[in-house]
Order: structure tokens, then C-alpha cells, then sequence
């Protein structure tokens, strides 16, 4: 087994775990971090299975950098709304 | 949500990890040798680096968006935060991350343009220097340096739509050649690296906006009152 194919394998369980948050979860705060987990399980999946032969590939390099950005961006409207919903008083359990 | 439910849920997550597992062992190498394909263009893309050739030449337009979701993710955060709530004076912080602060953040400013200007040779560049940026300007209101986002002023503005609207600039008189963002390989580099400066500053606002905007304090009431009488 190459580090590529084991970072894959580690994104899928990050993955599958962020997505079990996702449902199990009942506060939006930890639903957007368990979000952000199935993001992160993503993205190692492609830079992971990308080199998995050894040979860097910097496309799914630039890939994982842009998709980074636009999910701190995802995250922080995610935040805003939740913070919005709170001080509305739709605060859930 | 009851216990058998839960545990379906847990059973459905490790059932798709498996199968995913499974499906990433069996697959097939890649059919395109895209590292290749990016070696064979290196020279012609106007920057060294394999990375920074491919976020900024060969799938620009991918940047090009990138940037445009960063700006409606913070317009987006400045419509639903309550108009009334407060940017709270900066407060008194420990002096320890007051000093911190003034010797850290000229150093970030510092590392955030050779960040940028490495981009074009060595792992770097624009999205990196604008992270830093954006962390200096983060450490500046933890220190209680600098006050959170009320809303922003007309200068500031153009600072976070500035890097979109270059980039833009530079595809729209890009067009003519045929196809988005094919740049000329003699002013190739020259171009990304104009690019790059204005994405970067404009990145670091914007990122730096993510934090400051969330980090207002809705305006409370009897605080609210209590100034009033004051004044």
C-alpha cells in the first residue's frame, strides 16, 4: 500500500464519520463542523488517490487548494446563518 | 432521533466507507497523464511551479470563480447579520498578545509578499499570502488592535472586489485570443503575477471579513439604553 492510497482510505473514513455527524448531530454548530469533516475526507481522497502511483499531479493539487477557499467561505455564511438563527431565537437542542 | 435509528445511521456510514474503501482499491490507474500533460505546458504557462500553472493559466477560470464565491459568501454574510448589531471597541487585551501582535503582524505582512512572489517558482502564492494576511489581520482584533466589520467603508470595498474585478479585467481583454484566460506566453508571467497581487490583497480582506463580520456583538438592549443616557 503506497501514503497516496493510505490517505485516500483515510479521507473515506473522515468522510463516512462527517456524514454520520451530519445526520446524528442535532446542534447546527456541530453539524457544520462535521460538514466541514466530510469536506476535508473529500478532498484528502483526491490529492491522496492522485498520487497514489508515486507521481505527484499537480491538478487535484490546485483542485483541493481552490475547493479549501470556497469551503472556509461555505463555512463562515454556514456560521453567519446559524448565528442569525440564534439571536432570532430558533435556537435548537 | 431513538437508539435503533442511530445505530442505522452509523451502520449505513460504515457500510459507504466500505464501499468506497473497496471501490478506491479497484480502481484503475488514471487514463490521462495529466502530470505530464502539466510538465509538457510548464513552459509556456509563464511560472515555474506545476501548481501555480494550474490554478492560474491552465484552469484560471476555475480561480476566476473561486474568487467570485468568496465575495458572495461574505456579501452573503453581510445581508443576514442584524443591521443593528454593534463593532464592539476594541477591548483591553493581555499585554503579552498586544506586543505579540506588533512584533508578529509586520513579519506576517512580510512573509505574505515573499509568499506571493514564490508562487511563481516554489509551493506559494497568491491564496497562501492572502491566508496570511488575513491571519495577521485576525491577530490585530484578537489584540485588540483592530475593531470587527460594522459595515464596510467605500475604500475597503473596492479592496475586496478589487481582485475579482482585475482578474476579470484581464479575461475580458483576454478574450479576443479565442479562449477564457489563454494568455500570451511572453506576457504570461507578467500577468499572473498582476493577478496574483490583487488576488492576494483582496483575499486577505475577504477572508479577514469572514472572521470580522462574525465577530460583531449584536447590540444588547440595556447597553444600548444605558449610552443613550449618557449621551
Amino acid at each position: 500500500m503506497t501514503p497516496g492510497l493510505l490517505y485516500a482510505l483515510t479521507g473515506i473514513a473522515l468522510f463516512a464519520l462527517g456524514l454520520a455527524g451530519v445526520i446524528l448531530l442535532r446542534q447546527t454548530l456541530r453539524r457544520i463542523l462535521a460538514f466541514n469533516l466530510m469536506g476535508s475526507g473529500a478532498f484528502l481522497v483526491l490529492v491522496g488517490l492522485a498520487q497514489r502511483g508515486g507521481v505527484v499531479d499537480p491538478v487535484p493539487q490546485a483542485m483541493v487548494l481552490t475547493g479549501i477557499v470556497v469551503a472556509v467561505a461555505s463555512t463562515a455564511l454556514a456560521l453567519a446563518l446559524a448565528r442569525r438563527l440564534a439571536e432570532d431565537g430558533h435556537e435548537d437542542g | 432521533m431513538n437508539a435503533p435509528a442511530r445505530l442505522a445511521v452509523v451502520g449505513f456510514a460504515l457500510a459507504l466507507a466500505g464501499a468506497l474503501a473497496t471501490a478506491v482499491l479497484d480502481l484503475p490507474a488514471a487514463a490521462v497523464d495529466l502530470p505530464a500533460a502539466v510538465a509538457e505546458n510548464l513552459s509556456t504557462s509563464g511560472v515555474e511551479h506545476p501548481v501555480t500553472a494550474v490554478l492560474l493559466n491552465f484552469r484560471g477560470y476555475d480561480t476566476l470563480l473561486e474568487i467570485a464565491v468568496l465575495l458572495l459568501a461574505l456579501l452573503g454574510m453581510l445581508a443576514v447579520a442584524k443591521p443593528e448589531a454593534v463593532a464592539p471597541e476594541p477591548s483591553a487585551a493581555d499585554p503579552m498578545l498586544r506586543f505579540l501582535a506588533s512584533v508578529a503582524v509586520p513579519l506576517m505582512i512580510l512573509a505574505a509578499g515573499y509568499l506571493l512572489w514564490a508562487g511563481a517558482h516554489r509551493p506559494g502564492g497568491a491564496f497562501q499570502a492572502g491566508a496570511v494576511l488575513a491571519a495577521a489581520a485576525v491577530l490585530l482584533h484578537l489584540a485588540g488592535r483592530l475593531p470587527a466589520w460594522a459595515s464596510p467603508s467605500r475604500m475597503l470595498r473596492l479592496g475586496l472586489v478589487g481582485g475579482f474585478l482585475i482578474f476579470l479585467a484581464v479575461a475580458a481583454a483576454l478574450l479576443a485570443q479565442g479562449a477564457l484566460l489563454r494568455y500570451p506566453p511572453a506576457h504570461a508571467g507578467a500577468l499572473i503575477l498582476l493577478i496574483e497581487a490583487g488576488l492576494t490583497l483582496s483575499l486577505g480582506l475577504i477572508l479577514a471579513g469572514l472572521f470580522l463580520v462574525l465577530a460583531r456583538r449584536p447590540a444588547s438592549p440595556r447597553a444600548g439604553v444605558g449610552e443613550e443616557g449618557k449621551s
